[in-house]
């Protein structure tokens, strides 16, 4: 049925066994990765870093056939591997975790199993009970065969994904982010079986991550993508966390202006957060304190996933917090709820533009969608007001969009812009604005940039959530970095410097 | 051969027309066959089921009477999903207004007919909307699928009529399982003289009216058309989603609930219960048939009566099951919903890559 031509199981030796060689691949016009090569040797934990969109996962769908390169090809011993699907890679002997398991969650481990090595009509399932406990004992991974998955926690489920992985034949192991959704606790033990199934059983192991400390713990080699490119390519004790960061997120680009900063503001804060909380299994929030006064730029910085998501979410309200204080302006918010923040005065501009917005409705429907009241006619929305009010936004924001165009059909630049229009002409206290230029081209991001400095000088408190340490550092006042969920120190913008800021971010400084 | 659904950048104008032309032939050619197979001849049946109807005075009064029912239903089931609640429930808030309305009219000897008409219509309403209530709460408080729990609410309203005329409600004259005939005074008014069709049809054209100047031109339809269409940027933008749809599953409970009434207190007269002949169900392939448009729910439901009438009287003629009326609903559904999802996608044959041929 496959198509594999001249698959060779890798010798473990060590010499370099499976190559990616020269991958490209865009979608549309953003460029995903562009001209990468990254080899991975058998018996080695290959660790793979870099922000969100920078690659990663692109890269490891085309090496498990989920997605085929524009150009490049994959070379196992010097030969070429064809790809063209899970079931090749499978063959070649790669195996893939994803961030979302793929097992069956009414079934029983066994049947899971079986279910993914069956290769004929009878499945033998006392066999496959037999073949599960031998390979749990050999790899170190303790799974109960008998129980449904859905009764496992999620470490076990992972576990059972793990299992079915090396129990189809791979040799080469990629995990995507695997730590991402484990408490501390299994994060231990996952590196242990990491470091027992490279080291036992000789299996090569792509770990795909943004933690430094678990990347220190176990990977031998890591390399650094950065907007598609791999920037870095090395042994990991030949390399610190601080480096590593850098590499992440990159030099300082030249010419990045700095914003005219007035003098320090001396009014009273505006929003306060007081030893906030929200507790989770893992991924959220623990004593976050910071206070925000008018016309300041608070930054927030971070590797991403330590919290800063979860900050938003409880700022616009859709996510409860389970302790500690939110006061806007002196006064505490009983609970923070969208409408009670809305009214409170703090806008928000979300780090998905797709999902603030509904793309069915047109222009001007989306930009009054938070204040529908104001256009509330006797019998009828007072249209002629909303269309005038829509047209001078489009002049003041310079938005490329006519009024009665659906949402969805407008770049990714317009959109943003028409978000940001909404958000300021509610006239805010307080915007909390998350990657405002992800995915934005240049012009668009100066001109977006550039509203958020004019809004704070008009007096807005602004909270700047963003994974581009350039947009913090040319726009912050003061910098707060996110680390396992807290704010682990602010900085003022003139003695925040990429270094002192990567050291908190990879959180090795006190 | 491997199909995929690409999305349409753009749609010219006579690509919509065009399909749905196509989905009405194949509707009929499919039709024309079964109709052949239940050894009707095709031809006189497609004429006699829709075109018939519309040549004579009876004919047409009965095609908008059995179209009345309809118009409710299609409309509660269309407001409902525009707000993005799927309710399937339209036939036990149908069936529940019919037993507000029964009580009522069992109950209002004495009253002038201006008192009764409303008082049993607004039964009716309230116990649709009651019917409606349940599902709705479990769905905004603890996010149990509103699909399930409004759908097998259906047949529990059944079995309540079936209770009621077996008890309370039996004939007093007959024992049969039906109810007394409802008091005079709630009997709705008749606006085509010297035929059935009743004020429930005008009820019906104004709900339909309602709702389209509500969801197309005021401040709640707006609101109610973003928590439908992306509820999570709804959400962002501070719209209250529950309370929009809570009060939507009520509102289309109401509607529904208003259709039973009609047809107690328009046409039938009494409870039975055959009361409602799929009428909720009916009302799902209506509103999606009109692509959740009130005024093409309207036009749809028009049709519907026709086919109605039009299958009996070729039942009759040609000696084929009636059933084949909602047999050409059925077909026509499942031809229009291709038709839309081409409208809005392409389909993408790719040829799988022969085996070891670079």
């Amino acid at each position: 049925m496959n198509s594999v031509e001249g698959v060779v199981i890798a010798s473990r030796g060590g010499a370099p066994s499976i190559f990616l060689r020269n991958i490209t691949k865009a979608y549309g016009e953003t460029i995903a990765l562009s001209d990468v090569s990254l080899d991975l040797r058998a018996g080695e934990v290959h660790a793979l870093l870099g922000e969100n969109g920078a690659g990663k996962t692109t890269l490891m769908k085309i090496l498990y056939g989920l997605s085929q390169p524009d150009s490049g090809q994959i070379e196992a011993d010097g030969v070429a591997l064809k790809i063209e699907s899970p079931r090749d890679a499978r063959a070649a002997g790669i195996g893939m975790v994803t961030q979302h398991f793929s097992l069956v969650k009414n079934m029983t481990v066994i049947e899971n199993i079986a279910l993914a090595s069956a290769k004929t009509f009878a499945i033998d399932l006392a066999g496959v009970r037999t073949e599960i406990v031998a390979a749990s004992a050999r790899f170190g991974l303790d799974v109960p065969p008998d129980a449904i998955v859905s009764s496992l926690p999620i470490a076990l489920q992972q576990r059972v994904e793990i299992l079915k992985a090396l129990m189809s034949g791979c040799s080469y192991l990629i995990l995507d982010e695997p730590t991402a959704v484990l408490g501390p606790n299994d994060i231990d033990s996952l590196l242990e079986v990491i470091r027992r199934l490279r080291s036992d059983a000789g299996i090569g192991i792509v770990l795909i991550s943004h933690k430094m400390a678990e990347i220190e713990k176990v990977a031998d080699r890591v390399s650094v993508l950065r907007r598609g490119q791999v920037v870095s390519s090395s042994l990991a004790n030949g390399i610190t966390s601080k480096e590593l960061i850098t590499l992440m997120v990159g030099e300082q680009q030249s010419g990045a202006e700095q914003r005219q900063r007035s003098a320090s503001p001396s009014q009273s804060p505006i929003l306060v957060l007081d030893s906030v909380g929200v507790t989770r299994e893992t991924g959220g929030l623990s004593d976050v304190s910071f206070a925000v006064r008018p016309g300041e730029i608070l930054g927030i910085a971070g590797v991403s996933g330590n919290g800063q998501t979860e900050l938003v979410n409880v700022l616009s309200g859709t996510t409860q917090i389970d302790s500690g204080t939110i006061e806007v302006e002196g006064r505490q918010l009983g609970s923070n709820t969208p409408q009670s923040l809305m009214r409170a005065g703090v806008g928000i501009l979300g780090e998905d533009r797709h999902a603030s917005a509904v793309h069915a409705l047109q222009v001007v429907e989306n930009l009054i969608l938070d204040c529908v009241e104001k256009f509330a006619g006797k019998f009828q929305l007072r249209r002629k007001e909303m269309l005038s009010h829509c047209e001078s936004a489009i002049t003041q924001f310079e938005i490329k969009a006519n009024p009665k165009q659906a949402f969805g059909t407008l770049s990714g630049g317009n959109m943003q812009k028409v978000l940001l229009a909404r958000l300021f002409s509610r006239n805010p206290k307080v915007a909390i604005i998350s990657q405002p230029t992800r995915g934005l081209d240049v012009m668009a991001t100066n001109y977006v940039r550039s509203l958020i400095a004019q809004a704070s000088k008009q007096g807005t408190a602004v909270v700047l959530v963003s994974e581009d340490l350039d947009e913090i550092l040319e726009l912050a006042d003061r910098v707060a970095v996110m680390y396992r969920g807290s704010v682990v120190g602010i900085v003022d913008h003139s003695e925040a410097s990429r270094e002192s800021i990567g050291e908190l971010m990879a959180g090795i400084a006190k | 051969m491997k199909a995929r659904f690409v999305l349409r950048a753009s749609t010219p104008w006579w690509r919509g027309p065009l399909l749905v032309g196509a989905a009405a032939l194949l509707t009929i050619l499919i039709s024309a066959i079964m109709i052949r197979w239940a050894g009707g001849a095709p031809i006189p049946a497609v004429r006699y089921m829709f075109i018939s109807p519309l040549q004579s005075r009876f004919g047409f009064t009965e095609s908008l009477l059995s179209a009345t029912p309809l118009v409710f239903t299609g409309a509660a089931v269309a407001i409902a999903f525009r707000a993005g609640y799927w309710n399937i429930g339209a036939e036990g808030q149908l069936l529940a207004g019919t037993i507000g309305a029964t009580w009522v009219g069992l109950h209002a000897e004495s009253l002038p007919r201006i008192v009764g008409v409303p008082l049993i219509l607004l039964a009716g309403m309230l116990f649709g909307a009651l019917w409606a209530l349940t599902p709705a709460l479990l769905r905004t408080r603890l996010g149990i699928d509103e699909v399930v729990t409004t759908l097998l609410l259906n047949p529990v309203a059944l079995l309540i009529i079936t209770g009621l005329l077996n008890g309370p409600w039996r004939n007093s004259e007959s024992g049969f399982p039906d109810s007394d005939v409802i008091a005079d005074s709630t009997k709705l008014w008749i606006v085509w003289p010297n035929t059935r069709v009743h004020f429930g049809l005008a009820l019906g054209v104004v709900i339909i009216g309602l709702c389209w100047w509500f969801v197309g031109k005021m401040s709640g339809g707006l609101k109610l058309r973003a928590v439908g269409l992306a509820p999570n940027a709804a959400r962002i933008a501070g719209l209250p989603v529950e309370r929009t749809l809570l009060i939507t599953a009520l509102v289309s409970g109401g509607i529904a609930g208003l259709g039973g009434a009609s047809e107690i207190a328009g046409v039938a007269h009494q409870l039975t219960t055959g009361i409602s002949n799929n009428f909720g169900y009916t009302g799902v392939i209506v509103a999606t048939l009109a692509a959740l448009s009130f005024v093409g729910a309207l036009l749809v439901a028009l049709m519907f009566g026709v086919i109605t009438v039009g299958s009996f009287s070729a039942s009759r003629a040609l000696e084929i099951p009636s059933q084949i009326g909602q047999l050409v609903q059925a077909v026509l559904l499942i031809t229009v919903v291709c038709a839309l999802v081409i409208q809005k996608y392409r389909v993408v044959w790719t040829i799988k890559r022969s085996e070891g041929r670079k």
